[in-house]
């Protein structure tokens, strides 16, 4: 199975990683949860849909990151799947 | 015009995300020396997606991309796509790798319809230091900013705290700058509890003839910004300076206080005035 990870657990960023799987999973664990749940989903799904990726399981260990981050990190951590660096 | 600098390293969300807010005149996005090797495409996919979808920006961007000799320089160079980065800054600059990042901005600025980026040249070599003229002469160039930790390194000489052993650089790059109206930025002093020393670094690279100073942490841009900016007796007798110019219109040269004013002091005084109103400063 191709795995690839970006980002930190630093303050105001995010771990982010991609595993490929029989279908698309989007897991965010987020200290700001509560709030920007929903925002942080909807750039992850935004950047898939951008990058015309499917079938990954996508987990997003988030501290605070801000939206372009979130999206850096995934860009970062697909392109590390696919060996595209 | 700009006084002060501040490197941010290019993976770091957090400096990023207040690129805005601190009082430097201009951020360097760093791809080089401060990130990681493997963290090269981390650190450029942060400050593209930033520079492409942040809503506030620094007043003046630069990025310091990594050196023409590396896998990571050509997709650094891709950024300007944003059409955010007033500068690229580039390290080890030879002739040689000044011509190699002309022709790859030129085609990309063609392909992509886009403005004429300009160069900061980052002299860091003894090499480059011996070309400085042409590279002060060429045409993408507005500023040089002197490295003096890689230049010490490749002279195999220890830094001090008095600057010595690179007096000759900085001589040469206020030199080189100052004929062909270009900035000269000094070389970041890498002493970040010492503000003593950092003032005293200032003042010294400021009286050689330094017209601005990079930083490497932001508590260093109050000290930087304020030395490299005219101070409130340079104003006052600015002012009075035009002033008299005003009364005594006609006159080649005239007196202030005992004092001859001519062209040379009536054009220190117009700078002045010019840069005081550039910081907002009465």
């Amino acid at each position: 199975m191709r795995v690839g990870v970006a980002g930190s657990k630093e303050s105001n960023d995010c771990l982010v990683t991609v595993k490929e799987s029989n279908e698309t999973k989007i897991v965010i664990e987020s200290v700001v949860a509560a709030f920007f749940y929903d925002q942080i989903k909807a750039t992850v799904e935004e950047t898939l849909k951008e990058m015309e990726i499917e079938n990954v399981s996508v987990t997003v260990e988030d501290k605070g990151a801000l939206d372009y981050t979130i999206k850096s990190r995934l860009i970062s951590a697909i392109k590390r799947m696919t060996l595209d660096v | 015009m700009f006084r002060s600098l501040l490197f941010i390293p290019g993976n770091n969300p957090s400096m990023i995300q207040n690129a805005d807010v601190f009082n430097s005149d201009g951020i360097i996005f760093d791809l080089e020396d401060s990130v990681d090797i493997n963290e090269k495409d981390n650190a450029r996919n942060l400050v593209n997606n930033y520079l492409s979808s942040a809503n506030n920006y620094p007043s003046l961007v630069v990025l310091r991309v990594n050196p023409i000799d590396t896998e990571f320089f050509k997709k650094d160079i891709e950024l300007i796509k944003t059409k955010k980065i007033n500068y690229i800054l580039l390290p080890k600059t030879t002739m040689d790798a000044l011509n190699v990042l002309e022709e790859m901005l030129y085609d990309i600025e063609v392909k992509f319809d886009l403005d004429t980026v300009k160069v900061i040249a980052l002299v860091e070599s003894a090499k480059s230091i011996i070309q400085i003229f042409k590279i002060a002469k060429h045409c993408r160039v507005e500023a040089i900013l002197l490295g003096a930790e890689d230049l010490c390194n490749d002279l195999e000489i220890d830094r001090s705290n008095e600057g010595n052993e690179i007096l000759f650089a900085r001589s040469r790059v206020i030199y080189a700058c100052a004929s062909n109206n270009i900035i000269s930025i000094d070389t970041p002093n890498t002493n970040i509890d010492d503000e003593l020393l950092l003032r005293e670094d200032c003042l010294n690279a400021k009286n050689l003839g330094m017209k601005a100073k990079s930083s490497i942490h932001p508590s260093q841009l109050e000290i930087i910004n304020e030395v490299f900016s005219p101070s409130k007796k340079e104003i006052i007798w600015a002012k009075r300076v035009l002033e008299a110019v005003e009364k005594n219109i006609g006159k080649g040269a005239f007196s202030l206080d005992g004092k001859m004013i001519d062209k040379p002091i009536i054009l220190k005084a117009q700078k002045i005035i010019q840069k005081a109103n550039k910081y907002n400063m009465e």
